[in-house]
C-alpha cells in the first residue's frame, strides 16, 4: 500500500533539502540535501554527515522501520547482503512541529534505475545482471532470508564495473514465513502462481517479472488465464528470446534454488555463444541480416566478459 | 534491562487474534451507532478493522466516510479509506497492519509494569525497541487468527463486490502464508430478514468463495451498528471452538 497523499505532504513539511536533522539518541546531525526517492513506508534523502554523503530513510511508520533495521542488521552480520547497502545509523527525529519520525542512514549507492540503464546502454546488459541478481539471491537464500519485494524500483545499477544492487529490505522475511511486503506485478501470488510463503522460488518469480517490466515498462493488468499471459508476453520480446525457457520455468516455481537457475542461463549462454561462432564462420565477415541474430550474440560475448568482471570487483 | 525473548515473557502463550472486517461504502443508516458497538466489540477483545471503499471521483476527505476511521478508533482496528482498484493490496496490509497493533498493545502493557505508568514501546532507545520489535513480529507469524469479514451489500455495494470477492481471496493467500492457523467467515448486510446473513461458515480458507459471491443480490438499508453486534456473537459460537480450546484471558488473546 502505498503512503496516503497526507502523510506525504507531512514529511515534506518537515524534511526539506537543506535542513538539519539531529538525531534524539545518538545525536548525530545530518544536513539533507534532496529526495532519492520514496515507496511504501518513507522516503529516502540524499544527506551529508561529517563531510561524507549517505542515505537517510525517514518515516512516522515506525514499527516498520524497526523492522526494516533489524532486517539490515541480520543481514550485516552474514555474508547474505552484498548488494544492498549497509547501515550507518538508527534514530528518531523530533520535527519542530513536535511530530517523532524514525529514520535510518545507509551507504548511499550512486546508481541509475535498472530499466533506464538498460535502455540507454543496451540489451547486452539483462545477461550480466541477470548472473549478478542470481548470485547475490542464491547467498541471500543460503543465509536463510529472501528478499520479498524484488521489483526493477528496488535495484539501482552503480558503475564501474556496472554492478546492479538492490535496496528496501521491506520485504526481507525469513525462510518459512509469510512475505512481508510485495508489489502485485511482482507477487506470484498475484498471478495464481503460487504462494506467499517466503521461499527461494518466491524471488525467482519476481526476477522474471522484473526483466519483463525492462521489455513492458508500463507493465500489463492481469487477465483470465495468467499463466498463458505471461508466457505470452515472454514470447513477444524478441530479446528475452534465448531466455525463454529459463524465464518460464521460473514462473512456474520449477526451480528451488538460485543456482539451479543460473546454471541453465549459463548453458544457454554458451551454447548461443557456440552457435554465433558457428555461423560467423559460415557467413565469413559479413554483416547477418537478422536482427535476432546480433542482439543474441552481443548478450553472450558481452556477457560473459562483464560478468566475469564483476565477480573480480565484488 | 530485559530482554524479550518469547511470548511467555510477555505472559501470553501461543494464541488467538480475533477481528472484525468490516466492507463498506458509506454511513449506516439504521439500528445503534456502529462506533458504539465497536467499543463494546473491543472490549470482548475482538479488533474491528474498518475498509471505506471510494466511489471514483469521491474525495477523501468526504464526510460520510468520517464513520469508517470512527469505528475502526473506537474498535481498536485499523482503517483505511480504497478505490476499488487497490482493494486488495489494503485488506492484507489492513488485516497485518492490526495484528501488529494489537500484539504491540500487550506488549506495551507489559513494558508499563517494568518501566512505568505511561511508558511505551517509542520511548525505549532503538536498539531495545528493535528487540521488542522482533518479538512483536514472531507473534504475528504464529499466532492463530480468526476473522469475521463483514460486507455491506447494499444498494450502493452492487458493483463493488466482484472486487471485494478477489480481495477476499487474496487475503487469504496472504494469510495462510503464515505460520499460525487461520478462520474465516463472511456474513452480508443487511440480510434477507435478519440484519446479517451468513456467506461463509468459518473455515480455514476463502478460496470456496468464487460460486457463492456473484449471485448476491443488494438492496435496502445498511444496519451497520446491530451487524456488527450479531457479528461479535459469532466468534463464541460453539462451532468455532472445535480445534481450539478457549479461556477468557486477555482482550482480544486467547490462551490456546
Ligand atoms: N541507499 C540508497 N541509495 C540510493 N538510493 C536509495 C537508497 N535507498 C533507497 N533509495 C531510493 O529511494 C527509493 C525508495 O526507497 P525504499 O527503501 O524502496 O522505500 P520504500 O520502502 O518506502 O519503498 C528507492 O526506490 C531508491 O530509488
Ligand atoms: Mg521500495
Amino acid at each position: 500500500m502505498k503512503m496516503n497523499s497526507q502523510e506525504w505532504k507531512k514529511l515534506d513539511i518537515d524534511v526539506r533539502p537543506g535542513i538539519k536533522l539531529r538525531g534524539k539518541w545518538h545525536g548525530k546531525t545530518y544536513l539533507i540535501q534532496r529526495k532519492l526517492g520514496a515507496g511504501a513506508i518513507g522516503v529516502v534523502y540524499l544527506c551529508v554527515c561529517n563531510g561524507k554523503q549517505a542515505a537517510l530513510k525517514i518515516s512516522d511508520k515506525r514499527s516498520s522501520m524497526t523492522v526494516e533495521v533489524n532486517v539490515l542488521k541480520s543481514l550485516a552480520k552474514v555474508q547474505g547482503n552484498r548488494l544492498g547497502p549497509s547501515l550507518l545509523d538508527v534514530d528518531d527525529w523530533v520535527s519542530p512541529q513536535g511530530i517523532c519520525y524514525s529514520f535510518y542512514v545507509m551507504e548511499y549507492l550512486h546508481g541509475e534505475p535498472l530499466i533506464s540503464y538498460v535502455q540507454r546502454r543496451g540489451q547486452a546488459w539483462v545477461g550480466v545482471f541477470m548472473l549478478q541478481l542470481l548470485d547475490a539471491l542464491q547467498e541471500l537464500h543460503q543465509n536463510g532470508w529472501v528478499f520479498g519485494d524484488l521489483k526493477a524500483d528496488n535495484l539501482l545499477v552503480v558503475s564501474s564495473p556496472p554492478k546492479v544492487r538492490w535496496v528496501d529490505v521491506g520485504g526481507t522475511t525469513q525462510i518459512g514465513r509469510s512475505i512481508k511486503e510485495y508489489t502485485e506485478f511482482y507477487d506470484r501470488g498475484y498471478w495464481g502462481l503460487g504462494t506467499r510463503k517466503a521461499e527461494a522460488s518466491y524471488d525467482l518469480f519476481a526476477f522474471t517479472m522484473v526483466f519483463l517490466h525492462v521489455y513492458y515498462p508500463n507493465q500489463f493488468a492481469k487477465e483470465s488465464s495468467p499463466q498463458k499471459q505471461l508466457f505470452r508476453k515472454i514470447d513477444s520480446v524478441k530479446e528475452l528470446a534465448p531466455y525463454r525457457m529459463v524465464l518460464k520455468k521460473a514462473l512456474v516455481g520449477n526451480y528451488h534454488t538460485s543456482k539451479q537457475m543460473k546454471n541453465d542461463l549459463l548453458k544457454i549462454i554458451y551454447t548461443t555463444e557456440r552457435k554465433n561462432m558457428r555461423a560467423h564462420q559460415q557467413h565469413g565477415q559479413q554483416t547477418n541480416s537478422s536482427s535476432l541474430f546480433i542482439d543474441i550474440g552481443g548478450i553472450s560475448a558481452l556477457a560473459i566478459i562483464y560478468y566475469a568482471v564483476s565477480l573480480l570487483f565484488q | 534491562m530485559m530482554v524479550l525473548k518469547s511470548w511467555e515473557v510477555v505472559g501470553l502463550k501461543k494464541g488467538t487474534l480475533k477481528q472484525i472486517l468490516l466492507i463498506t461504502d458509506g454511513c449506516s443508516n439504521k439500528g445503534e451507532d456502529p462506533v458504539a458497538v465497536a467499543s463494546i466489540a473491543q472490549q470482548q477483545g475482538i479488533t474491528v478493522n474498518v475498509i471505506g471503499i471510494l466511489d471514483d471521483g469521491h474525495a477523501e476527505q468526504d464526510e460520510s466516510l468520517q464513520e469508517v476511521e470512527d469505528i475502526a478508533l473506537s474498535g481498536g482496528g485499523v482503517s483505511q479509506l480504497v478505490y476499488k482498484q487497490s482493494l486488495s493490496q489494503t485488506v492484507q496490509s489492513v488485516t497485518k497492519q492490526a495484528m501488529t497493533q494489537t500484539m504491540q498493545g500487550f506488549v506495551n502493557k507489559e513494558l508499563e509494569q517494568i518501566l512505568g505508568k505511561g511508558q511505551s514501546m517509542e520511548d525505549l532507545e532503538p536498539e531495545k525497541r528493535g528487540e521488542i520489535m522482533e518479538v512483536v513480529e514472531d507473534m504475528g507469524e504464529t499466532c492463530d487468527l480468526e476473522v469475521l469479514v463483514l460486507v455491506d451489500t447494499s444498494a450502493s455495494m452492487y458493483d463493488k463486490l466482484p472486487t471485494v470477492k478477489e480481495a477476499l481471496m487474496d487475503l487469504s493467500i496472504s494469510l495462510n502464508a503464515r505460520i499460525g492457523r487461520n478462520r474465516f467467515a463472511i456474513y452480508r448486510f443487511p440480510g434477507k430478514r435478519k440484519q446479517m446473513d451468513r456467506i461463509l461458515e468459518w473455515s480455514p480458507a476463502l478460496d470456496s468463495i468464487s460460486s457463492i459471491f456473484p449471485k448476491l443480490t443488494s438492496g435496502g438499508v445498511t444496519p451497520t451498528g446491530p451487524a456488527i453486534r450479531e457479528a461479535m456473537y459469532q466468534f463464541g459460537k460453539k462451532s468455532l471452538r472445535r480445534g481450539f480450546k478457549y479461556e477468557d484471558e486477555q482482550p482480544g488473546m486467547e490462551e490456546a
